[in-house]
């Protein structure tokens, strides 16, 4: 085991080994599942079978009568919730089923498989009415968000699309297609819920205690001081933890039902893909214009995507197009399908993932039609300014990205003919993509700083760790902001008792966390100067950032991939990918590196492997397991190569970082899809690329 | 049913275990032993991983009575007096763990994998952790700490 030493000020930009490694390789970390409680009774959930209509009838008395059974609970016998204006969390509330897999009920026994068996005991019947699952372009009921996710206007207009693009010299118009996802981390969503004297406590798999405490707190009427959430480990979440869940209120409704037992309740892989959200599936329209010197003279973007009728989740897909490329003329929409299917929510990079497939397969078309290599393409569109604000980049390193992946990735020798390489039964080809992600900020984090004596300093503040290396990289921060070394942090992050934190999404923790934990450092030295006593301590909140109001923040990054495809079987490999990022500072480059990677991993799973297939005549995924919903294995990844730029940038946060947990996904989808119709002549627009739409080769 | 076996060297006996639940079941929410993990419970994806009697098995698809009298190792097992094991000590330094949830099994099937072979190759690696699933990492620092403890673990 390494020590924890470094020092003074010198903490970020060290590739510090994970301060939680220890436990995890141990497996003594507690996830939420693993926190001691005493007796715990075992939750398993009732789905509806149909995908609309209402429970007329529910027979759970063999259920009842088998030993070890507690309770069955049903909208019969639920208690009623005080807020149910958000229908995702009104549980066991009506008769009503919105969408197959909707949680009807739960069996609470004193062991999981006799909760289980029990469950299979219950009958229902239903008056059904027909249902409808599926997203089509041509639907004529598909509607005009007020916003679309992250706040951003539903469309947008520079100049005159029409005009500039009925006059472009080169054009395209082509639509791309993205499936149903499920983010799939590899721990499964898991509420522990104990209420004990009006005191409800949830151990809870989540992207942000403070946010699941506020929700559940409104949803059953409860003083937010009385509920607490424990969170110090996360097995992953890429946005399905962001938000909570039913299974969250279904686990806290049982327990308000048995007080005094904890109620534990871990979803299966396969119920995780009926409620726990997903990325919708989105049909994209793209259009783009060109002078002769491939110049963009006319960019449109028009994004179709899903939600549940029980609420509005709207992905912003076209949202990276209105800043990533200089153009005379752009047009951006989204129009949404209101279906019976569950909520979709936030999955990696939601937004720019699915975005960036389309625009940056339209931008490699758009430079073959034009006759430009598709990097200087990239290059000769490159803004001077960001159009959707008006505001120059804090700094915007694409092009240095583009150039320095090429010569990492050995890009020169490239010859652009499609299907122009052969090595046996190997076709062989390469392509590249652009990223981009922006810098979000979230209001209303607090830390609090104490000094514990014998230098040491204590740190806290609600933040996670959902894997990204909050616990590492906050240490970093912390001690560069209080000017020693990391040996004499103490952290605590993951619960609600610790200052309030924003949820760790859309990439924003390192930047709001650190900010503040600079914040607090920097008050508590103006209060309690370089040599505090024992006990001395501030809390501070996340300070404004007016440098907002000057710049555009956002990070940015390239992709180079090589395809192998088999010239028979259309299989296709992936040996290589190079990445290169211009992401500000790096905090920390071993768990930098490590999420790069991982988010590069997905988006290679996205183009190749990830669809959840919905049988339209019942309205549920079919493959929901990792034996049909496939992610990659080690066998799946070739070498992942990646660097970054050394990009200085004072005005984003006072470490000069930007986010890096969903980059990684963004676009590199797109430099596969690139590669395989460089290496076939084929190109794939409605993903994931399978065999079947390769072949005939 | 009762079950008797030896878990880390340690005799276990549990009462009223029954006769669907799995291994891992039983060792996590019976015995308390958390370290290995359930992301599937069929067999897909490597988490629960423990030795079952010198055999690497999926502790999700073994029944509780089938470790009736028989030596199970866990990750909670393969640390000697609070000193990691070789191949802990590599996951930890080489990056190869995220968030975490899929490591104690990478690590058992790691450990069992040096333990036949020493001097692995690239593929002999690659097919020993093929059926261990990772969402976070990409794969690619594992696969680097799986060479760091080989390589360590040959020199000493
Ligand atoms: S939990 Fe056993 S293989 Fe997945
Ligand atoms: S580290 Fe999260 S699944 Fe492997």
């Amino acid at each position: 085991m390494s020590m924890i030493t470094g020092a003074p000020g010198r903490a970020i930009g060290t590739p510090l080994d994970r301060i939680d490694g220890p436990q995890k390789v141990t497996g003594e970390a507690p996830y939420a599942y693993e926190h001691h409680v005493e007796s715990p009774l075992y939750l398993y959930p009732l789905q509806s079978d149909i995908a609309r209509g209402r429970i007329t009838h529910i027979d759970a008395s063999a259920a009842e009568a088998l030993p070890g059974v507690v309770i069955v609970i049903t909208h019969e016998n639920a208690p009623r919730l005080a807020d149910t204006s958000d229908k995702e969390y009104a549980v066991l509330q009506s008769e009503e089923v919105a969408f197959r897999g909707q949680f009807i009920g739960a069996v609470v026994a004193e062991t999981f498989e006799t909760a289980r068996h029990a469950a299979h005991l219950v009958e229902i019947s239903y008056d059904e009415e027909p249902h409808d699952a599926v997203l089509r372009a041509d639907r004529d009921d598909l509607y005009v968000p007020e916003q679309v996710n992250a706040g951003f206007p539903t469309d947008t207009e520079e100049g005159d699309f029409e005009v500039a693009y009925a006059s472009a010299a080169v054009k395209l118009d082509e639509t791309y297609t993205t499936p149903m996802e499920h983010n799939n981390p590899m721990e499964p969503h898991t509420t522990v819920a104990v209420w004990r004297e009006g005191d409800l406590t949830l151990y809870e798999s989540t992207q942000g205690a403070h946010p699941v405490r506020r929700t559940v707190a409104q949803v059953f009427g409860l003083d937010q001081k009385r509920v607490n959430v424990v969170a110090p480990y996360v097995g992953g979440g890429f946005g399905s933890k962001g938000l909570p869940h039913a299974n969250t209120i279904l686990a806290a409704l049982a327990a308000q039902m048995i007080e005094g037992r904890p109620i534990k309740f871990a979803l299966t892989r396969q119920q995780m893909f009926s409620c726990v959200g997903y990325r919708t599936p989105t049909i994209q329209r793209i259009r783009l214009g060109a002078d002769e010197e491939g110049h963009l003279t006319a960019i449109s973007h028009d994004a179709i995507v899903q939600t549940a009728k029980i609420k509005e989740f709207a992905e912003q897909a076209a949202v990276a197009t209105r800043m990533m490329y200089a153009t005379e003329s752009r047009r951006t929409t989204h129009r949404v399908a209101a279906l019976d299917v569950a909520v979709p929510s936030w999955m990696r990079a939601p937004g720019e993932a699915p975005g960036m497939f389309a625009l940056e397969s339209a931008m490699d078309e758009m430079a073959i039609a034009c006759g430009l290599d598709p990097i200087e393409f990239r290059i000769r569109n490159e803004p001077e300014i960001d159009a959707e604000t008006g505001l120059p980049y804090s700094s915007r390193n694409l092009v240095a990205c583009l150039r320095e992946g090429a010569r990492r990735f050995g890009w020169e020798s490239r010859d652009s003919t499609p299907r122009a390489r052969r090595e046996g039964r190997w076709l062989v080809g390469s392509g590249v993509a652009s990223s981009t992600y922006p810098v979000f900020r979230l209001p209303g984090s607090r830390a609090r700083v104490r000094y514990e004596g014998e230098g040491r300093y204590a740190v806290e503040i609600g933040a996670a760790d959902i894997g990204t290396g909050t616990w590492t990289t906050l240490t970093q921060i912390a001690a560069d902001a209080l000017g020693v070394g990391v040996g004499e942090i103490g952290l605590r992050i993951g619960d609600t008792t610790l200052p309030q934190a924003s949820v760790e999404g859309g990439s924003t923790g390192i930047t709001m966390w650190g900010s503040t934990i600079f914040e607090a450092a920097r008050v508590f030295r103006e209060r309690h100067g370089q040599n505090p006593s024992e006990g001395d301590e501030v809390e501070a909140g996340t300070p404004e950032n007016p440098e907002t109001e000057n710049y555009a923040m956002h990070a940015f990054g390239a992709y180079f991939a090589e395809a192998r495809v088999d010239a028979d079987t259309a299989e296709v490999r992936i040996p290589r990918m190079t990445g290169v990022f211009a992401v500000g500072r790096i905090i920390n480059a071993k768990t930098a590196r490590s999420q790069f990677i991982g988010g590069m991993t997905m988006g290679l799973s996205m183009a190749l492997h990830e669809e959840s297939v919905v049988d339209p005549r019942f309205g549920h995924v079919v493959n929901h397991d990792f034996a049909e919903y496939h992610i990659p294995t080690n066998a799946d990844v070739g070498e992942i190569e990646v660097s970054w730029i050394e990009e200085e940038d004072p005005h984003v946060n006072p470490m000069g970082s930007k986010g890096i947990g969903e980059i990684g996904i963004v676009g590199s989808s797109a430099a596969v899809a690139n590669a395989v119709y460089h290496a076939t002549g084929v190109r794939v627009r409605d993903l994931p690329i399978t065999p079947d739409k390769l072949l005939p080769l | 049913m009762r079950l008797s076996c030896t878990v880390n060297g340690e005799k276990r006996e549990v009462e009223n275990v029954w006769e669907g639940e799995s291994l891992l079941y039983v060792l996590r929410e019976r015995m308390g032993l958390y370290g290995s993990k359930n992301a599937c419970e069929q067999g897909e994806c490597g988490s629960c991983s423990v030795y079952l009697d010198g055999t690497l098995v999926c502790s999700c698809l073994v029944l509780a009575g089938q470790a009736e009298g028989c030596e199970i190792l866990t990750v909670e097992g393969l640390a000697e007096d609070e000193r990691l094991h070789p191949v802990q000590e590599a996951f930890v330094e080489a990056g190869a763990v995220q968030c975490g949830f899929c490591t104690p099994g990478f690590v058992v099937a790691t450990h069992d994998l040096l333990q036949r072979n020493i001097t692995p190759s690239e593929a002999e690696i690659r097919e020993a952790l093929a059926g261990n699933l990772c969402r976070c990492t990409g794969y690619e620092k594992i696969l680097d700490a799986v060479r760091l403890a080989a390589e360590r673990m040959a020199a000493s």
